[in-house]
């Protein structure tokens, strides 16, 4: 939106049109959906880590009380047409075992599906499932990422020569000799915690058989136009007879963002039975069903001179991926390759990332995707090179933040905009360090049980995903561009079609502000429709923080081109040239006749008609257009929190938590205000809470909500968030994305915290997540 | 089977009842209230939260055969008959409380319980009394200004 528009609506705290339904009960979460004569679905899951499937006996399962079929994975081998999808090949020599919706012979985690029973009802379902005798051989396990990253540990496919997967590398041509070079070398080892995403609606999946042969889909998902085409292609369908619904979806956070064994296998069951079929996950199911996070040992290093210029980066990831590659495992590491040196202009770089195979669910993205586990490294080591350095852990940021922009960062990106110091100096105006500093030294000198610390986070990251060409350069399989349509309507009203798939981001009222400025309508007037792919046919869908700074901008060039159509109809009509006809707040008037004026409503209506339209033109007043980002978006921003730890009992808590992000022009602040809480409390819980831990077995002992700790309000105080504002130089509507920062600044905060809350007793790090036990097992170290 | 008489938002219900059967899959699965949720098989994220005879209860945990002369209200049954949104719900609308809304019908109900009960006086009891109700989405600053809101605590 150009400065010299009038809007009204965008930069409104416009309250979300899409609450009602969900705050009265008459949401469309899949599970809410019932066909007739629907087949419950229930997966078979295998208790091992890994072992080879001898045998399945499905006798008494199929005999039990309402079933209706019962499948082996030999049994659906068939029905195959393709392995399920990597979009993601990083490296041309990448390995992937074959992976199919059920094992055939070798079952590779504790929860990989081996067997689906169907029946009237779940419950039958589920108690005939408990009948499926299966004849498992046990084989070791590899399990530990590290372990399994080395030369003769124990494989995690009997089909692999070694665990790796691949490696990926980008390294500037001095990063060696800026290391010789160096005054002072800092280098840490860093763990980032597995974490398991837990968005509030489990996965749920159902389909149907239209009478013309049209398969019909719904599902939990954040990609319906990316999962049309990938299911299609998996088992052979043809794409345009299958149609798939994202309806309400509850949360997803990355964990949607793939095409799941369960949504082919009610594709291909549907297809089977000819009947409807439905699988719902149940939550400790999702546990080991749902891709998992992060999962990386990380070796970071900076190399800087004395005076704290920090000269080089080296960061050398080892990655799990879990048991297989699904659709964008080995990509979610590299996408953060790009921004190990953060906010701070570093002239050297390097960044090796070995993708290794466990016999563990698979990951893939969870909020911030690669973003996350770059800036813990960078905001941790930071802090560590000041103490090295004996500097200000604030100063050091300031002095090497980029202060001019574009920048050029040594990976190869440009940093289109950003506004580091001003977010730092506004952070530091709330935070009021020096009363936080005087009572932390008042709790030191008194030696209090209960001790304070604080921490900071700065940072940048790239989002927005993304330009096509970059990702056609780094092999990934599909584009980054997005689509939207804008109708407008005969009688006065206005659709627009999105190829986003929101699931809790509010894009109907996002997008409804930005199209009713725009084409000055009434924000009622606007109906946005999306997240089916019978009526919103084109789209990229949502994840990377992508939908407002691509998605919205496809929006707003349609909006151009209906502008442009209408100038057309309404030059034509009165007989006067487009340039002599000014458009505001929906009306062309020709420039020194006020009196001589069309209302879009009016022009929608002529179009429509087609009575009067200049030679050649196709009647109806709308336009598509898409957009393909010519950059990341880059918000920034830089973060505090302030904690309690218990010297005692180890118990950390967050007592204060500020924010200051940069990203770029807001459309609607309670949205973006309410992404960053979210986000923020992701990144805490990684910090202090949530942590998916494996037995040497590969048994996942932290199987459900009791031992993975997802905090409650309780354990969260309320966020003091403020913004500064570096537009998006690249597209006019000045945005950047939102939907990752909070995930990706806050856990270094929280951690830099903890630190230095125990600092003076000698503690230089804690593990994430900062549980009591490794507070006080870190404070017991320092004493000794 | 077990028959059991329920009165859910006002209106009577007889049903015939497995004895395992629990309450939210009677709520749902029979009588068609698709507004209460299911989010775990734990007790532990609240999101299949109701009131039975009045008291915020995780519909999860409680069979259906348990809830037989008892009256249960769900989050269709709050909002009055012309539609008007109850003050908790106008109050989450209004403070942006709710992303995805899978919580937000069990968040809204133990809300209700808690004000109900009068213990929504400041922020920390409101932050302890949602304790057993889990949000991915908001990290619950709005859902805790809501709750303050319309329980006319001072913010």
């Amino acid at each position: 939106m150009s400065a010299t528009e009038t809007t009204k609506y965008v930069g409104a705290p416009i309250l979300r049109r899409e609450d009602r339904p969900l705050l009265t009960g008459v949401g469309t979460y899949v599970d809410n959906i019932s066909l007739p004569g629907t087949a419950y679905m229930v997966v078979v899951r295998s208790p091992y880590a890994h072992a080879r499937i001898r045998g399945i006996n499905l006798d008494a399962a199929r005999a039990a009380e309402g079933v209706i079929a019962a499948f082996s994975g030999a049994e659906l081998r068939d029905d195959w047409k393709a392995p399920m999808p990597c979009a993601w090949p990083v490296t041309p020599d990448m390995k992937s075992p074959e992976h199919f919706p059920l094992a055939v012979e070798e079952a590779c985690y504790q929860g990989d599906g081996v067997a689906v029973v169907l029946a009237e009802s779940r419950a039958l379902a589920k108690d005939a499932a408990e009948l499926v005798e299966i004849d498992y051989e046990p084989l070791d396990a590899a399990v530990d990422v590290w372990e399994s990253s080395q030369d003769g540990s124990t494989r995690a496919h009997q089909s692999l020569e070694s665990n790796v997967s691949y490696v990926w590398k980008l390294e500037t041509d001095d990063v060696a000799a800026a290391f010789d070079a160096a005054d002072v070398v800092v280098k840490r080892r860093y763990y980032q915690p597995r974490l398991i995403p837990n968005a509030m609606e489990p996965r749920a999946v159902a389909a149907r058989l239209e009478p013309n042969g049209d398969v019909t889909l719904w599902s939990t998902t954040q990609i319906p136009h990316i999962l049309r085409a990938l299911a299609a292609a998996t088992l052979g369908f043809s794409e345009a007879k299958l149609r798939v619904i994202a309806p309400d979806v509850g949360g997803g956070f990355g964990s949607k963002v793939d095409v799941y064994a369960e949504e082919l296998l009610v594709l291909a069951l549907t297809r089977r039975l000819r009947r409807p079929v439905k699988w719902v996950e149940e939550r400790s199911e999702g546990y080991v069903a749902t891709i998992h996070g992060r999962d990386f040992v990380t070796e970071m290093e900076f190399a800087a001179t004395k005076d704290g210029t920090i000269t080089a980066v080296r960061a050398n990831v080892t990655a799990a991926m879990g048991a297989y590659l699904q659709l964008v495992t080995p990509g979610i590491p590299l996408l953060g390759a790009w921004i190990y040196s953060g906010p701070y202009a570093i002239p050297n770089y390097s960044f090796t990332c070995t993708g290794v195979f466990t016999n563990t669910t698979p990951t893939d993205a969870y909020r911030g995707a690669g973003r996350p586990e770059a800036t813990f490294v960078i905001e941790r080591t930071i802090d560590a090179l000041a103490a090295e350095l004996g500097m200000d852990r604030i100063e050091l940021r300031r002095k090497n933040f980029i202060k001019e922009f574009p920048a050029q960062i040594a990976s190869g990106l440009t940093i289109d905009s950003g506004d580091f110091e001003g977010a730092l100096d506004k952070l530091l105006e709330h935070l009021d360090l020096d009363g936080v500093r005087s009572e932390q030294k008042a709790r030191r000198d008194r030696g209090d049980v209960t001790q304070l610390g604080v921490g900071f986070s700065t940072y940048t990251e790239m989002c927005g995903l993304a330009p096509s060409r970059i990702l056609g350069a780094i092999g990934f399989g599909a584009g980054g561009w997005e689509s939207a349509t804008v109708r407008a309507l005969p009688t006065g009203s206005v659709q627009v079609v999105t190829g986003t798939s929101p699931h809790g981001q509010g894009h109907e009222t996002a997008w409804a502000q930005i199209a009713a400025d725009q084409l000055g309508y009434a924000i009622e007037e606007v109906e946005v429709v999306h997240g089916d792919t019978s009526i919103a046919p084109y789209g990229l869908d949502t994840y990377g923080s992508r939908s407002l700074p691509v998605g919205a901008v496809a929006l707003h060039l349609a909006g151009e081109r209906v502008i442009e159509k209408a100038r057309e109809i309404v030059a034509h009509q009165l007989e006067v040239s487009g340039d002599d006809l000014e458009f505001a707040g929906g009306a062309f008037t020709v420039k020194g006749s006020p009196d001589r004026t069309m209302h879009i409503k009016e022009i929608a209506w002529a179009a429509f008609a087609a009575h009067n339209l200049p030679d050649g033109m196709d009647p109806y007043l709308e336009a598509t257009a898409t957009y393909d980002p010519s950059n990341f978006s880059w918000p920034g921003g830089a973060h505090a929190a302030v904690v309690e730890v218990d010297t005692e009992t180890g118990d950390a808590r967050l007592v204060r938590y500020v924010a200051v992000d940069d990203v770029g022009a807001v459309v609607n602040p309670l949205i973006v205000e309410g992404q960053v809480h979210g986000g923020v409390t992701q990144g805490i819980a990684t910090a202090l809470y949530e942590e998916g831990v494996y037995d040497d077995e590969g048994n996942l002992m932290t199987p459900n909500l009791i031992n993975y700790l997802v905090p409650s309000a309780a354990e969260l105080p309320s966020f003091e968030l403020d913004r500064v504002e570096a537009r998006s130089p690249n597209h006019p509507l000045g945005a950047k994305g939102v939907g990752e920062t909070g995930t990706i600044a806050s856990a270094p905060a929280v951690i830099n915290a903890v630190v230095d809350a125990l600092s003076h007793l000698g503690v230089t790090d804690v593990q994430m997540p900062a549980s009591p036990e490794r507070v006080w097992r870190a404070i017991e170290e320092a004493r000794q | 089977m077990q028959r059991v008489a329920l009165t859910v938002n006002g209106t009577r219900h007889e049903v015939e009842l497995e004895p395992r059967e629990l309450l939210v899959y009677v709520l749902r699965d029979r009588l068609g209230l698709t507004g209460t949720n299911v989010g775990c098989d734990t007790s532990s994220c609240g999101s299949c939260t109701v009131l039975l005879d009045g008291e915020s209860v995780k519909s999860c945990t409680v069979l259906g055969v348990q809830a037989d002369g008892t009256t249960v209200t769900t989050i269709e049954g709050v909002a009055g008959a012309d539609g008007t949104l109850h003050p908790v719900q106008q109050a989450f609308h209004e403070h942006h409380a709710l992303q995805c809304g899978y919580c937000t019908p069990g968040m809204v109900m133990a809300a209700i319980s808690l004000i109900e009960s009068g213990h929504a006086s400041s922020e920390e009891e409101i932050r302890t009394g949602l304790e057993g109700n889990l949000c991915r989405c908001t990290g619950y600053h709005n859902i805790v200004k809501a709750v303050q809101a319309a329980a006319g605590a001072p913010a």
